[in-house]
């Protein structure tokens, strides 16, 4: 089982005696035991990628094989916990060897000494299938379920009784069809590059909720869907993706740091664990899982990073959770490939990406989905992808972008001239689009109020009507625009700074539940009906402007969630009142 | 790295800067060799890629005069090492880092390997300690804090060295008294820039207090390629294990770059873009996310590298990828700089990512955000109107976009314009954009809460 370097460039080796070992084998390379995968395989030569720095490396050294797939450990215990690219806890590592990242730092993903409480779910003699319920394991607030692992099937020829386990010792016993007594713990493996099977893909039917209003109301995102957020640098990307990884609705998070800032992960780790969610009062970091492989950690474990990632969310979808992952960004990943490509010398295609980018990106996403989980007992869960993109120089039609787009049912563009007058979130509204809009309808309609659509189409519009005066207002000024039209640039810049701004750091601002949303667009959509009307019956809009309604409509999003449906009623029996005085009174 | 040193005189082949050298079998990649020419003279390399039976090998001293037959290259079974001890304060060294200024060796404290290992991200302390450099634009509006990399994007014939200089002279922490220290990386300057750079420091005092590495546009240019790494090794030995909060400025980023794509187009790579490395971004992370602070640790490094944008091009490789790394950016303007406003800051598209964490109450004053947010509303909004000054006249104007094509007239000169030797402290900042917006009427200011709009509008200016 072992082979012997003869070549080393960057994070890729080569090595021979390799004949026996497998594509995505794991290895550990080196007199320094650096992991690495084979990523190649050419007779006895296997070219590896290494998930370690490789100074110091030099040929005739050992590459030993595992055996084993480069696999994610599950079990409870996962969540709360900040993880490398490659599954290793860096809270752990940090205790262990200190401050910086040192090389060949091994340590298990889940604590192995830890006692977890566990509860019998399962008979005896019952029928042991992949999903089935072999007990409960309390984890924060969750109930954790320990399931029959895919692959395993026979029926119970034992489980254990109530008490406190380690994942490693053996909570049931499988005895299968062949005869052969599989000894089931609370530790699974599963190898990232493989989707962990389900029985069917439903589609999504339930909006994400992520409080962000511009989301939500105009471009939204549902339980199960998959969304991508490209822009520029600076544009908002991680704040939006910091956003919905606090405020969304999803049972649980996982947030893929893949490539980015440091300083991106410890504002994640000083906020979170203060932050309680808006719906259970508990601190957001009891639902995190964090993996954070940042741009100066090594190159090759960060390509792992999205799989290891999404592996952990399919985990928790198993059990019937709704999980959400974030992934930024995905543009670093695909680099990522494009660097290995680079030194396998492989044909590049588009950008010097390999020609495999597009699927390697189709095969990710694909990933998301609301399923009907494996089990004897119905049960749906779901996970939701959200990626951002870099696009280099902010240029859209670069491959990584392109190719996500045609994958992906959500498209928040980020607009860098927007950011740069400080309209965040810097979503451009006329760019964007949601394919979900006919699934979520339904539930707006129900949970926000029957005049979701209209109120929502009404804004759209006024929008789309704006850009279209700004051509002419760009060329002669806004003084000959007949008086509708005026309205309809005044009523846009309404929905642009009180509904589409919202400032991440507001404290109030920050997450705008749908019921406030729903009647922030009420207000919104009845001025510009009222004015509209006035404007009918002979008013200017200039008159409309200077109502004292006109202003009372700014900074909507800082009035406080509860006292917003009085706030409401009030501000609705103002505008009544006030335009009937424009125009020759009521009509 | 264990393997004792070896001395090859096979070397096989010369290409740009890089030669092979065939039968070693045990190079390390990554292992530092010296290489001695025909004449004796001496030169550093580095091993970039090994195999069984040849390492090929880059020489930071360049290629020039080597030769396939009589040339030795001693593997030496080191990394990239230099000495540390706070004797390096003061100190002037090329940018290999080996001494300059013909003061001698540095009598090691310790010694460092140069390409570092990176934070663990757990480790981190979130920078939130505003440093006041003394510029409105970047106090109010872009505010820096400690701990943070904040590049200035900017371009030939700019003034982004008073810039850095202002900035090095001006910059204090609040009620503050820890000891500090300035690291200069230079990389591919003329030497009137870095002459520049060491009279601003020596009359000023801070040489004292500053360590400099100095690759000159007459350098070898593929010795830059270690240079920020030295700098950097320099700056972590001050900041974590002598407590010192420590200002690095690297100047200039994309020259350093040229390097890197020089030794990429020898090595026959697949390029990104115009020819740059696909990895450039990985490499240049490797530099700039060594910024920051530790948890537990007194100091800090705080990083201004200058980028020069080819051709004001903020979409080119160099300033695209540095800015998806660092924490924000600086931008300068060849307009601003015609219109003779020093420092010419193009506030629209800078930036500083970790201004929220380090403003407001009991940091800075509580108006310190929303009145950042209303200048760079009301500025893009009165920029916008300027251009369309010539299309449609100022008749076309409503009375209200007259005010903001006032606004952003008198912003231009008399917020972000300031004198070079001026320091004005964030409250003077601060009131000085109460006064500006205080033209506008009340209704304009949406991005301020009305309270605080009746607080300092009343209060102070009108
Ligand atoms: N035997 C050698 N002697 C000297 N230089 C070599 C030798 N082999 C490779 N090199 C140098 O290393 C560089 C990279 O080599 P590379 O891996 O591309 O070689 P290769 O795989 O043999 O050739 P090809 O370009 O056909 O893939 C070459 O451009 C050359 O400069
Ligand atoms: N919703 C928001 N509210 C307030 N500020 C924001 C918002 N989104 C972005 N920003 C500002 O823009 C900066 C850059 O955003 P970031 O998400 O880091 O950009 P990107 O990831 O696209 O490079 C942030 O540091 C913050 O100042
Ligand atoms: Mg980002
Ligand atoms: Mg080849």
């Amino acid at each position: 089982m072992s082979g012997r370097i003869v070549r080393i460039t960057g994070p890729v080796i080569e090595a021979d005696g390799m004949r026996g070992g497998r594509m995505y084998e794991v290895v550990r390379a080196g007199n320094a035991a650096l992991i690495g995968e084979i990523i190649g395989l050419s007779e006895e030569t296997a070219t590896i990628q290494v998930y370690e720095d490789t100074t110091g490396i030099a040929p005739g050294e050992p590459v030993e094989r595992t055996g084993a797939s480069l696999s994610v450990e599950l079990g409870p215990g996962l969540l709360g916990t900040v993880y490398d690219g490659i599954q290793r806890p860096l809270e752990v590592i940090r205790d262990e060897f200190g401050d910086f990242i040192i090389r060949g730092a091994s340590l298990p993903a889940l604590d192995r000494e830890r006692r977890h409480e566990f509860t019998p779910q399962a008979e005896i003699g019952g029928a042991a299938a992949p999903g089935t319920l072999i007990g409960t394991v309390p984890e924060g607030r969750f109930t954790h379920a320990v399931l029959v692992p895919p692959g395993t099937d026979g029926t119970f020829l034992r489980v254990s009784p109530p008490g406190n386990y380690t994942v490693e010792e053996e909570v049931a016993c499988v005895r299968t069809a062949g005869g052969e007594d599989l000894i089931v713990s609370m530790l699974q493996r599963w190898p990232v590059r493989t989707a962990r099977p389900i029985r069917e893909k439903m589609a999504p039917s339930e909006p994400l909720i992520t409080g962000q209003r511009v989301i939500d109301s105009f471009f939204p995102m549902t339980k199960g869907g998959a969304a991508a957020v490209p822009g520029p640098f600076g544009a908002g990307k991680t704040v939006v993706q910091h956003q919905l990884a606090k405020w969304s609705d999803a049972d649980i998070i996982v947030y893929v740091g893949c490539g980015e800032r440091g300083n991106e992960l410890a504002d994640v780790l000083r906020q979170f664990p203060a932050l309680d969610d808006p719906r259970t009062g508990e601190p957001l970091m009891g639902r995190t899982v964090l993996i954070g492989n940042t741009s100066n950690m090594p190159v090759a474990a960060r390509e792992a990073s999205v799989y290891t990632g999404i592996t952990i969310a399919e985990y928790y979808r198993d059990m019937g959770y709704d999980v959400a992952l974030m992934a930024d960004s995905t543009s670093r990943w695909a680099e990522a490939l494009r660097e290995i490509s680079g030194r396998l010398e492989e044909m590049p295609g588009e950008h010097g990406y390999p020609a495999y980018l597009a699927s390697r990106l189709a095969e990710f996403y694909e990933r998301a989905g609301r399923v009907r989980v494996l089990g004897p007992t119905e049960k749906t869960g779901s996970v939701s992808v959200i990626g951002a993109v870099s696009p280099p120089g902010g240029d859209f039609s670069e491959p990584v972008t392109q190719n996500t787009l045609r994958i992906v049912k959500v498209f928040w563009a980020l607009d860098a001239d927007l950011a740069h007058e400080r309209h965040f979130p810097a979503i451009n509204w006329l760019q964007s689009y949601s394919l979900y809009l006919d699934a979520v309808r339904g539930w707006w309609e129900e949970h926000g109020g029957p005049e979701w659509d209209r109120a929502r189409k009404d804004m759209m519009s006024v929008l789309q009507k704006e850009s279209e005066l700004e051509e002419i207002v760009n060329l002669v000024g806004s003084d000959v625009l007949p008086e509708e039209d005026k309205l309809a640039l005044l009523v846009a810049g309404i929905i642009r700074e009180s509904f589409l701004i919202q400032y991440a750091f507001d404290p109030v601002d920050t997450y705008c539940p749908p019921q406030k949303q729903y009647l922030m667009m009420r207000l919104i959509h009845d001025y510009a009906d009222a004015g509209r009307a006035a404007v009918g019956r002979g008013a200017s809009s200039a008159q409309v402007g200077a109502l004292p309604v006109t202003g009372r409509l700014s900074r909507l999003g800082s009035v406080p969630t509860t006292e917003f449906p009085t706030f409401f009623g009030e501000l609705e029996r103002r505008m009544e009142e006030e335009f009937g005085t424009l125009g020759g009174g009521r009509p | 790295m264990t393997s004792p040193a070896r001395e090859y005189t096979s070397v096989t082949r010369v290409a740009g800067p890089l030669m092979a050298v065939s039968g070693v079998g045990d190079a390390a990649y990554g292992e530092v060799v010296e290489v001695r020419l025909p004449d004796g003279e001496r030169r550093m390399g580095q091993v970039l890629e090994s195999r069984l039976d040849l390492a090929i090998v880059q020489v930071f001293g360049g290629t020039r005069d080597l030769d396939t037959e009589v040339t030795s290259v001693r593997f030496t079974g080191e990394p990239l090492r230099m000495a540390v001890s706070p004797e390096i304060l003061g100190r002037v060294f090329d940018g290999t880092g080996v001494p300059a200024d013909g003061g001698g060796a540095v009598i090691p404290e310790e010694v460092r390997d140069i390409s570092g290992a990176s934070i663990n991200p757990t480790a981190r302390d979130y920078p939130q300690d505003c440093i006041e450099t003394g510029i409105s634009a970047i106090d109010g509006m872009n505010t820096l804090v400690r701990g943070q990399k904040l590049p200035i994007f900017s371009g030939a014939g700019l003034p982004h060295s008073r810039l850095a200089a202002q900035i090095a002279r001006q910059a204090r922490v609040l009620g503050d008294s820890e000891e500090f220290a300035i690291v200069f990386g230079a990389m591919g300057i003329t030497s009137e820039e870095s002459r520049f750079f060491m009279g601003e420091f020596e009359e000023t005092g801070a040489l004292e207090h500053a360590v400099i590495f100095a690759n000159l546009a007459d350098d070898p240019a593929i010795e830059r390629i270690v240079t920020p790494q030295c700098a950097l090794a320099a700056a972590e030995y001050l900041a974590f294990s002598r407590g010192m909060h420590v200002l690095v400025i690297l100047q200039d980023i994309t020259a350093y770059c040229e390097a890197l794509r020089e030794v990429s187009a020898a090595r026959e790579e697949v390029p990104a873009r115009r020819g740059y490395p696909g990895y450039m971004y990985t490499d240049l992370a490797s530099i700039f996310e060594r910024a920051g602070r530790i948890k537990g640790k007194k100091g800090s490094i705080t990083q201004l590298p200058i980028i020069s944008m080819p051709d004001d091009d903020i979409t080119h490789p160099v300033p695209d990828l540095t800015g998806y790394i660092t924490e924000g950016q600086i931008v300068l303007s060849r307009d601003l700089h015609r219109k003779s406003v020093y420092p010419p800051i193009d506030v629209l598209p800078s930036l500083s990512r970790l201004m929220a964490g380090g403003i407001g109450k009991g940091k800075t004053r509580d108006d310190h955000g929303p009145v950042s947010d209303q200048l760079y509303a009301a500025y893009a909004r009165g920029r916008r109107l300027e251009s369309l000054v010539a299309v449609i006249g100022e008749e076309g104007f409503t009375p209200i976009d007259r005010l903001y094509l006032d606004f952003a007239a008198r912003f231009e000169r008399e917020f972000i314009g300031q004198n070079e030797k001026e320091g004005r402290t964030i409250a003077e900042s601060l009131d000085l954009a109460w006064q500006l917006l205080s033209s506008f009427p009340d209704e304009e200011l949406k991005r301020i809460d009305p309270t605080l709009i009746a607080a300092h509008v009343r209060r102070g200016a009108r």
